[in-house]
């Protein structure tokens, strides 16, 4: 690039940054809905249940049962009711709604634990609504497994207590951790996808267009300048993000912020290049932001597995999910914050990602119309 | 070598069924003004955005600045300015803004080619830190121009540059094009309105694609066939009605204040027979004055044989 198209590039960059700084409905768009989207995913919608309702029925009024009674007394997601209530009474209770849970110590229970090291302790609860019941039962363990660990730490004798439910990464099923990496993908693929194909589409409308085909501008420059300022300001978005996911949700990044940020950058510029490719077809601003939002947002939504497990769905959905590049990008984030793995846990990941990128981009530079029609 | 030709462009759009260019034919000397005259849906932008190889035509070859709209469209894009029919600037970018982009964009700035745009330049300076979509129609359209001029194009498109414009305006923007012609800038212009046909070194008139006549302005008008007379009356409406009943009457339309018209043959042109029969049918303060025709006059004749 000799410094002619330099000065070029530069100019339009900084006439891009003139219209997103000048109009509030996209400043709105670009900074106000992100951070929406993190507060609203990790503090409203979060899937964590506080202050469920259980009864535990103490059949054994030991030491042990005692122990652990305490403890999910203490857990702030449980609010505990004694009674010793018969099979009945319970599953009375449960389909009353009274109660989401309960749970039982059997005669003996410290009994077996101190002599056989292996007691067991029933759980019951309602799985009318099975996410629930799958976090309720998931605190629950977790709690008893402390218990073990600490007996454990100081008896020397391992003891069992059955269920065991091992719960990886997310021991207390925390709302933020899953959210997070989501709001990222949708985040990032709505800056992206959606500005930059209204930022296109718009220059049609208003006729600039034509001036703009109509000039030595080389259409490689239009689509480069049209993308980086969408490219900073998602990067800064992306920043924001992780700063409110550590401080306000308490969410810590685990792995690389280095590796991050690549990762966020390559999945940005495949979000661009969707942008594009949308706006290529879209002839008012309206129609570019109705097939971002059908064609990116609700994939994204809805088949990256951050709002509804993959496996569940039928065989020809899961098939679809493989082309949506939030996926990918959702697993990444997902090993890098939560998990801390580098890169080599997720290099198939990232070679996918790069090839559906590097598709798009050739692709669109095939496209891009030099003329009106 | 000329800066604009045209060989039989013919364009249609939907694949086919909508002809808008038909075989239109032209030829813009270096330098010269020409005017491209016709009502709207005539097909003026059609053949302006052919030639600023922003559409392809279905047939025929057409050059500007000597390069082909096809093949070298890459160069003229290097050496054209233009002017959609639209405003089509940065309406959320300021004069200046505006102006520094475009400058910038066409490899050059408003310090180097100041001289050219000055003399329009100055009268939107006042308001350069103004957002252009908070201009009037006049100081859009002067601003449109700049831009348009800012890297000294060669050949200038100019499609309906004044349309929605306020007449002074419209004056001083045919003024300022008159003062580029002398900076040897080929322009191109199109207008609805038959006055400004008159300014120009060249006219074509056009209507329904076609190219009906090319000639200066003075030569246009020559072509009319026959007498032409304006015609006036206490009572204007039923004289159109009297004048078109009139057995002599090749055609009579209300132009300004007067209604003209024009006999089937030149014998017919007897004023004292028309002043009786008009009398007879209750005219009064009646006003009979033959007149040199006009280019609308001309537009309005050939276009009436067009659609029968």
């Amino acid at each position: 690039m000799n410094t002619a198209v330099l000065k070029q590039l530069f100019a339009f960059i900084q006439k891009e940054f003139y219209h997103v700084f000048r109009d509030r409905k996209t400043l709105l768009m670009l900074f106000g809905v992100p951070i929406a989207q993190v507060l609203l995913f990790g503090f409203v919608l979060s899937n964590e249940i506080k202050g469920s309702r259980i009864v535990v029925c103490d059949y054994a009024k030991d030491y042990g049962s005692q122990e652990i009674i305490r403890k999910i007394e203490a857990s702030k997601y449980f609010k505990v009711q004694k009674a010793a209530l018969t099979h009945d009474q319970i599953e009375a209770e449960l389909r009353s709604g009274n109660i989401k849970m309960a749970v039982i110590f059997p005669d003996h229970f410290y009994n077996d634990l101190s002599h056989l090291n292996k007691a067991q302790i029933q759980i019951i609860a309602d799985a009318s609504d099975p996410n629930t019941a799958t976090t309720l039962t998931s605190y629950l363990t977790s709690i008893i497994n402390d218990y073990q660990a600490e007996a454990l730490a100081q008896t020397n004798v391992s003891q069992t207590i059955v269920p065991q439910v091992k719960m990886l990464y997310n021991p207390e099923l925390l709302g933020a951790p899953n959210f997070v990496p989501g709001v990222m993908a949708l985040v990032l693929m709505l800056i992206c996808a959606m500005m930059t194909s209204i930022a296109i589409v718009k220059e049609k409308e208003m006729g600039t267009m034509e001036i703009l085909l109509v000039s030595p501008l080389k259409p490689y420059l239009v689509i480069l300048a049209k993308t980086i300022p969408y490219l900073l300001v998602s990067l800064l978005n992306l920043a924001a993000i992780l700063l409110m996911s550590v401080y306000l949700l308490d969410l810590a990044i685990k792995g690389s912020v280095l590796l991050l940020f690549l990762e966020s950058t390559l999945f940005i510029i495949s979000c661009l290049a969707l942008g594009l490719w949308i706006s290529v077809g879209a002839e008012s601003q309206m129609a570019a932001m109705m097939t971002s939002q059908m064609s990116l947002m609700l994939p994204t939504m809805m088949l990256t597995g951050f709002m509804f497990p993959i496996e569940n769905m039928p065989i020809w959905m899961q098939g679809i999910s493989y082309i949506v590049p939030s996926r990918y990008y959702y697993t990444i984030v997902k090993a890098i914050m939560l998990q801390g793995l580098g890169f080599s846990a997720i290099w198939r990941e990232t070679l996918v990602l790069a090839f559906i990128t590097f598709v798009l981009i050739v692709v669109n530079i095939r496209k891009f119309k030099i003329r009106l029609a | 070598m000329s800066a604009i030709t045209l060989d039989n462009i013919t364009k249609t759009y939907n694949k086919g069924t909508v002809l808008a260019v038909d075989k239109a034919t032209f030829e813009v000397a270096e330098g010269e003004t020409f005017g491209l005259i016709g009502p709207d849906g005539a097909g003026k932008t059609s053949i302006f955005r052919v030639l600023t190889t922003l559409l392809l035509a279905e047939s025929g070859n057409a050059t500007v600045a000597g390069f082909d709209v096809v093949k070298e469209y890459a160069k003229i894009r290097d050496c054209i300015g233009y002017m959609p029919g639209r405003f089509s600037l940065y309406q959320d970018l300021t004069v200046e803004e505006n102006l520094n982009f475009f400058a910038t964009i066409f490899n050059t700035s408003i310090k180097e080619n100041y001289d050219l745009i000055k003399d329009i330049y100055v009268q939107i300076e006042p308001f350069k830190d103004r957002r252009a979509g908070k201009l009037s129609g006049g100081m859009k359209q002067k601003l449109a121009l700049c831009c348009a001029l800012i890297h000294k194009p060669r050949v200038l498109f100019l499609d309906e540059p004044t349309t929605g414009v306020d007449a002074v305006s419209r004056v001083e923007f045919w003024d300022m094009l008159k003062r580029l012609k002398h900076q040897g800038i080929s322009i191109l212009v199109s207008t609805p309105y038959m006055d400004e046909a008159a300014l120009c070194d060249k006219i074509a008139l056009i209507e329904g694609g076609k190219i009906l006549s090319i000639a200066s302005p003075a030569d246009t008008v020559k072509k009319y066939p026959g007498k032409l007379f304006a015609v006036k009356s206490a009572n204007m409406h039923k004289l159109l009605q009297d004048l078109r009943s009139y057995e002599g009457t090749y055609s009579c339309f209300t132009f300004g204040d007067a209604m003209h018209l024009s006999f089937k043959q030149d014998a017919d042109a007897d004023v004292s027979k028309l002043t009786a029969y008009l009398t007879a049918k209750g005219q009064t303060n009646l006003e009979i004055a033959e007149i040199t025709a006009g280019i609308e006059d001309y537009f309005i004749r050939i276009t009436e044989k067009l659609n029968g």
